[in-house]
C-alpha cells in the first residue's frame, strides 16, 4: 500500500524478525486476488490477498494483518483472508493485530504471543518506524509540489523512487534524515523554482488504500501532476498512524481535526475513512485548495455515504469535488478524460475569480 | 481558404468539422468508427478534400475517446477531452447555456455551466445502460431501424414501465412486456423513459438542472428521448442543429483559438499514406503493459500505453 511497506519493514526488522516484501502490485497480483477473493468484495481486499499470495511464494511463513471494528467490511477481512489461505493449503501463521484504541487487550495479547521477550525492542522499532513514516510523507509532499514544475517528464518520479529506496535502506534516524535531505537537494536541480499561473491545487481524499496504492488508482497523483496540478494528499501514512494508533495527546486536535471538521455534514463514524473524506474536504476549502478528488473503491459503503454528503459541502463552501469509483479496470482513457476536464474546470474558475 | 479542423473519434462515430475564419461550420461529416479508427480518420480527411478542394488547414484539434490515436494520424495541434469540447461547442450555440445533456455511443455525460464556465460535470460510471449502443441493440432486436425509433416512441399512447438501472434488467423487462402482448411503440417509449430516468438518477445525481438545457450527441436525434427528457424535466430541451458533431465542433473552436503559425497537420495526402499499428506486451516488469506503436509508411511515429513512460513517444501536441 503505497510506501507503507518501508515503515512496516523497518518496524519488523527492528523487532528481530525477517520481513518479506511482496513485489509491487501488478497485473499478476490482480489476477491472483480476483481469482480467490469473493467476487463482491472491494478492490483493496483483492489486491491485499494477491500481495499475500505473492509474499508466500517468496518465502513468507507468517502473515500480519490489521483487524478492525466498525461499519466497514475491512474489520472482517483478516478472517476472510485467513480462511482463503487455509483453503488454498497455504500453511502460514496468521496474526491479526486489532486496533489499540478499541481493542487494547486483544492487541497486547497477540503482541505477547508474537514477540515474547522481544517486546523490549518495541520502543526502538517504533522510533525508527515513525521517523521513516515522517520521511516518506515529507518526500511525497515535496514530489507533489515539484512534479508540475519538473524539467523533464518523469524526473520527479525517478527521484522519488530512489529516495524511497534510500529511506528503506537507512537503518538509523540520522541516515533517514540524510536521505530526505539528498532528495530535496536533487529535486531543486530538476525543477523550476516557481509554479506557473496555470498551476492548480487539488486535494485527494477517500478510502486510504485507493489513495495510497498508485497501482490501484492508476497513478492518479502522477497524472494530475503532469496536467499541472499540485496534489495535496490528505490521508498519509503519518496521518493514519496519528488517527488510528496514537493515544489521546498526539491525536489531531482543534482546527486540523478532520473528524471534528466534518460537522455538521457528517456527525457519525461511518466506517473506513468516510468521515475523514468529508472533514478534509471542508479543511481543503478552508485552505483555499482549488478542488478535491474523492477516490473510492467500487461498492465501498463508508465512501458512498461520504459521496452523498459531499455535494452539500460543494454548494456551501464552493469547492468542486470529483468522485471517482475505481475497480480492477485498466482502461485509463475514462479516468484521464475526467481528470483533464476537472483541471480545465478548476483553471476556468480561477480565471473568472481573477477577472 | 483557411479552415480550422475539429475531429471527434468516438466509440461509435467519427466526426469531422471544418470552420471558416468566422467560425461558421462549412463542412461536417459523420462516419461510423466501426472498430477502425485510423482508416475512418483517413476517410474523413479524404471527404473534406473532396468537399473543399482548395482549403488549407490553419489548426487542427482532436477529442473523443480516440483522441490520442487520432491526433497522431491527423497531426493535431491540440488534444482536448470531450467534456471541455462539448461545453465549448454548447456555449458557441447558446452562450447562456446552463446544462448540457450529452448521450453518445458508449458514454453519457452531464455538464453544468454558469456564466460561461463549467462548474460541474459527471460521466456515467459503471454501466453502459442508457447509451446509444444500447438503444441501437434494442432497436435491432425489435427489428426497427434506429432512425424510426424516436417517431415510434412518439406514437405511444400507453408507455410501459421498464427497469432502467441495468442493461440486463432493462432487456429482460422489455422481453417480458413484449411476450405479454404490449405494443412495440409502448415498449419503445417505456425504454426511452427508463433511459432518461437512469440518466437523471445515475449521471445527473441530484445536480440542479436549470434552463436553457442543450441535448447533444448522437442520441439527441431521437425525438422519443428528447420528449422523455422534456416530460421528466418539465420544460423544453434544445437540440442544436449540429447535435451529432458537437464534440468535433468544440475541438475545432479550441483549435481556432490557438496562436500557431504553422499547423502540425500532416496534409491531405495522409489519406493515401499507409498507417499500421501494432502492439506488444512489455516484459520489463510484472505490470506487462500493452504498448501500441503507430507506423506511417513503415516508420514509428508514435508509441503509447506503458505505465512507466519508457516507451512513450509522439509527434503531435500534448493534451
Amino acid at each position: 500500500m503505497g510506501d507503507f511497506w518501508v515503515v512496516l519493514r523497518a518496524v519488523i526488522d527492528e523487532l528481530g524478525m525477517d520481513c518479506v516484501v511482496p513485489p509491487p502490485s501488478s497485473a499478476k497480483t490482480v489476477s491472483l486476488g480476483t481469482r480467490w477473493a469473493p467476487e463482491t468484495a472491494c478492490y483493496p481486499l483483492k489486491l491485499c490477498l494477491g500481495n499475500m499470495l505473492e509474499a508466500i511464494d517468496k518465502g513468507a511463513d507468517a502473515v500480519l494483518m490489521a483487524g478492525g471494528s466498525g461499519p466497514c467490511r475491512f474489520g472482517y477481512y483478516a478472517q476472510v483472508e485467513r480462511q482463503i489461505l487455509s483453503d488454498l493449503n497455504k500453511h502460514v501463521h496468521f496474526h491479526v493485530l486489532e486496533p489499540p484504541q478499541t481493542h487494547p487487550r486483544e492487541l497486547a495479547s497477540s503482541l505477547v504471543a508474537l514477540l515474547g521477550r522481544r517486546m523490549a525492542r518495541i520502543p526502538r522499532a517504533l522510533t525508527v518506524g515513525w521517523e521513516k513514516a515522517l520521511a516518506c510523507d515529507d518526500v511525497l509532499a515535496k514530489s507533489h509540489l515539484l512534479r508540475p514544475r519538473e524539467d523533464r517528464p518523469g524526473a520527479t518520479t525517478r527521484l522519488h523512487t530512489s529516495a524511497i529506496r534510500a529511506i528503506d535502506e537507512a537503518s538509523t534516524v540520522r541516515e533517514v534524515r540524510r536521505a530526505v535531505k539528498a532528495f530535496t537537494e536533487d529535486a531543486c536541480v530538476h525543477t523550476r523554482p516557481q509554479g506557473g499561473p496555470r498551476e492548480v491545487h487539488i486535494g485527494i481524499v477517500g478510502e486510504i488504500f485507493m489513495i495510497m496504492d498508485q497501482f490501484a488508482n492508476l497513478g492518479i497523483e502522477e497524472k494530475l501532476g503532469r496536467l499541472g496540478a499540485v496534489v495535496h494528499r490528505k490521508i498519509t501514512i503519518t496521518d493514519w498512524i496519528r488517527t488510528h494508533l496514537f493515544p489521546w495527546p498526539w491525536k489531531h486536535t482543534g482546527s486540523d481535526d478532520p473528524r471534528a471538521s466534518a460537522h455538521p455534514y457528517l456527525n457519525h463514524f461511518v466506517g473506513g475513512d468516510g468521515i475523514e473524506s468529508v472533514g478534509y474536504t471542508v479543511l481543503g476549502a478552508r485552505e483555499k485548495l482549488d478542488g478535491m478528488v474523492h477516490l473510492l473503491p467500487f461498492t465501498c459503503m463508508p465512501e458512498i455515504v461520504a459521496k452523498s454528503v459531499l455535494p452539500q459541502v460543494t454548494e456551501d463552501m464552493g469547492i468542486p469535488v470529483l468522485s471517482l469509483s475505481l475497480d480492477e479496470h485498466t482502461g485509463e482513457a475514462g479516468l484521464v478524460t475526467r481528470l483533464e476536464a476537472f483541471v480545465d474546470l478548476l483553471r476556468a474558475r480561477r480565471e473568472v475569480a481573477c477577472r | 481558404m483557411k479552415v480550422n479542423l475539429g475531429l471527434d473519434v468516438g466509440s461509435v462515430s467519427t466526426n469531422l468539422v471544418a470552420l471558416d475564419e468566422n467560425r461558421n461550420v462549412i463542412h461536417s461529416s459523420y462516419l461510423l468508427t466501426a472498430g477502425r479508427p485510423v482508416e475512418v480518420v483517413q476517410e474523413a480527411v479524404a471527404d473534406l478534400q473532396r468537399a473543399l478542394p482548395s482549403c488549407s488547414v490553419q489548426a487542427a484539434g482532436t477529442t473523443g475517446s480516440g483522441r490520442e490515436l487520432a491526433a497522431q494520424v491527423l497531426g493535431a495541434d491540440v488534444i482536448k477531452n470531450e467534456i471541455t469540447a462539448h461545453a465549448v461547442a454548447a456555449m458557441s450555440v447558446q452562450p447562456d447555456v446552463r446544462c448540457v445533456l450529452e448521450i453518445g455511443g458508449q458514454d453519457s455525460k452531464i455538464i453544468i455551466l454558469q456564466n460561461g464556465v463549467v462548474t460541474d460535470f459527471a460521466m456515467n460510471t459503471v454501466c453502459a445502460a442508457g447509451t446509444g449502443s444500447f438503444l441501437d441493440r434494442q432497436a435491432q432486436r425489435l427489428g426497427i431501424d434506429i432512425k424510426d425509433l424516436g417517431r415510434l416512441a412518439l406514437a405511444s399512447r400507453n408507455p410501459v414501465r421498464i427497469a432502467g438501472r441495468c442493461a440486463v434488467f432493462a432487456e429482460s423487462d422489455m422481453i417480458h412486456k413484449q411476450q405479454m402482448g404490449c405494443g412495440v411503440e409502448d415498449i419503445v417509449r417505456g425504454l426511452c423513459e427508463a433511459l432518461v430516468r437512469n440518466y437523471l438518477n445515475n449521471v445527473g445525481k441530484g445536480k440542479a438542472i436549470r434552463q436553457p438545457v442543450l441535448f447533444q450527441g448522437g442520441v439527441a436525434a431521437n425525438e422519443g428521448m428528447r420528449s422523455a427528457f422534456e416530460e421528466a424535466l418539465g420544460y423544453p430541451v434544445i437540440v442544436p442543429e449540429q447535435h451529432k458533431v458537437m464534440g468535433a465542433l468544440g475541438a475545432a473552436i479550441i483549435a481556432s483559438r490557438l496562436e500557431t503559425n504553422e499547423s502540425r497537420f500532416r496534409g491531405f495526402d495522409l489519406s493515401e499514406r499507409r498507417f499500421e499499428s501494432r502492439g506488444f506486451e512489455c516484459s520489463r516488469c510484472p505490470n506487462a503493459c500493452e504498448v501500441v506503436e503507430l507506423l506511417m509508411e513503415g516508420s514509428v511515429v508514435a508509441r503509447w500505453g506503458g505505465r512507466c513512460g519508457r516507451w512513450e513517444r509522439s509527434d503531435a501536441a500534448g493534451a
